[in-house]
């Protein structure tokens, strides 16, 4: 276990150190939703009801941005293979790296999301169901997407590559968690969508990591 | 030499495939502890193959590798545990310190955090413990690396190309780690062109069909 916390560890530390991902992911998130009432125009009624949506597109857009380098830099410097040789089994290094990714990443797009969704004038009903479908959906998304990032890491060009894999997979995440914040803002029952998000996150939590380290013993051969 | 089935590392007809080709085929040897065997051999004759087989990180196409008697196949986990492994990259993190780089690898390990300032002093580093690792040169990179092996304890270490970019003075500190390494029943396995004073070795040489293709 204490293998495991340093992993999380140390990838928090150069997620929030000089040249790390997790504030260009938070900011890239604000500045795509305050664009949006630039593009679509001022009108309340029209933010309103794109508000859910909006925010949900650009949280998986803003998760892919750091996927890249989940195992990338890791890659290149010789830390995975070293990784590869610790008496921790792969897969609880990918869960923790992941992990990692979520804390440095997810999180912030959570603490930012309220925010923006005033900026959208989204109805307060919507808000409680936007916070926690946003803390089911997003470790969802960094899971799936070590997956990408973990089949694209011998790739010399993965970036694009790792966008192009995951997004569709972050499809049935978007629907439920949209979903989740219409029906809490027309007053129907939020709980069904939340559950269903929960249960992509139970599938996520064994396969993913799993499927990950399969691909990343693949690359280190 | 010892023979199989003894303790300590031997290898029995291993062969190794990368691509299309053969790099090397009927490898054996064995090491008892406190054995060092240094691989030799011209560029790409498998000195890098070989280690990364013993590490696990390569699967053997044919023949396998034993510790103490077991083949190591059977338990991988058991065999990461008792080897550390240093490459040929030095897998140093530039924005962390020389001192955090270090503890994370000692964690991961399970080793003890007071030896983490022994292990640094054993290499030189011990003033640079505090100073971001981008600032080393690539020999003090070199170093921290090496670092690595010794803070924390396990009984087979597995070096390639450990002397490059060291200086003499690192490559007697060096020398020393693997000397104290052996002394207490350890076992190495290093590929190097460079001349480490190890005193009573086994040599393997590689190398001879490797420009003959797979079957």
């Amino acid at each position: 276990m204490s293998a495991f916390m340093a992993i999380v560890e140390r990838d928090l530390r150069l997620a929030f150190a000089r040249g790390g991902d997790a504030l260009n992911v938070v900011v890239f998130f604000v500045i795509a939703i305050t664009l949006f009432p630039f593009g679509v125009g001022p009108e309340q009624g029209i933010l309103e009801r794109i508000a859910a949506g909006t925010i949900w597109v650009a949280a998986l857009l803003a998760a892919t941005l750091a996927l890249d380098r989940l195992f990338r830099a890791d890659y290149e410097d010789g830390s995975l293979e070293l990784l590869a040789l610790v008496p921790l089994p792969l897969e609880l290094v990918v869960l923790a790296k992941s992990l990692a990714h979520w804390l440095s990443t997810g999180i912030p797009l959570v603490i930012a999301a309220p925010l923006l969704a005033v900026l959208l004038n989204m109805s307060g009903d919507g808000f409680w169901a936007l916070i926690a479908a946003m803390l089911i959906g997003t470790p969802i998304l960094s899971l799936l997407g070590a997956v990408g990032a973990a089949l694209t890491v011998g790739a010399r060009r993965g970036g694009v590559i790792v966008s192009l894999l995951v997004l569709p997979l972050f499809v049935p995440v978007l629907i439920f968690g949209v979903a989740a914040v219409d029906a809490a803002v027309y007053g129907l029952a939020v709980r069904p969508h939340l559950m269903i998000l929960g249960a992509m996150l139970l599938a996520a939590i064994p396969l993913c990591p799993w499927a990950s380290a399969a691909a990343l013993r693949i690359s280190l051969d | 030499m010892a023979a199989m089935g003894d303790p300590g590392l031997a290898a029995h007809d291993l062969a190794c495939l990368r691509g299309e080709r053969r790099v090397f085929a009927g490898v054996a040897f064995a090491v008892a502890p406190g054995g060092a065997l240094v691989l030799t051999g011209p560029n790409g004759c498998g000195k890098s193959s070989l280690l990364r087989l013993l590490a696990g990180l390569l699967e053997p196409v044919g023949g396998g590798i034993t510790w103490n008697g077991e083949p190591v196949a059977a338990d991988p986990e058991a065999h990461r545990a008792r080897l550390r492994y240093v490459g040929h990259l030095d897998a140093i993190k530039p924005s962390l310190t020389v001192a955090e780089n270090l503890t994370f690898w000692c964690r991961l390990h399970g080793g003890d955090d007071a030896r983490i300032a022994t292990a640094l002093a054993a290499l030189g580093l011990d003033r640079l413990a505090a100073i971001p690792a981008r600032l080393l040169s690539a020999g003090q990179k070199r170093r921290l690396s090496l670092a690595r092996i010794a803070v924390a304890p396990a009984p087979l270490w597995l070096l390639d190309e450990p002397t490059v970019m060291l200086d003499r003075d690192s490559v007697d500190a060096l020398a020393a780690l693997v000397a104290a390494h052996r002394a207490g029943g350890g076992i190495v396995v290093i590929a190097t062109h460079a001349a480490l004073d190890l005193p009573d070795v086994g040599f393997l040489r590689l190398g001879g069909d490797t420009a003959e293709a797979a079957p």
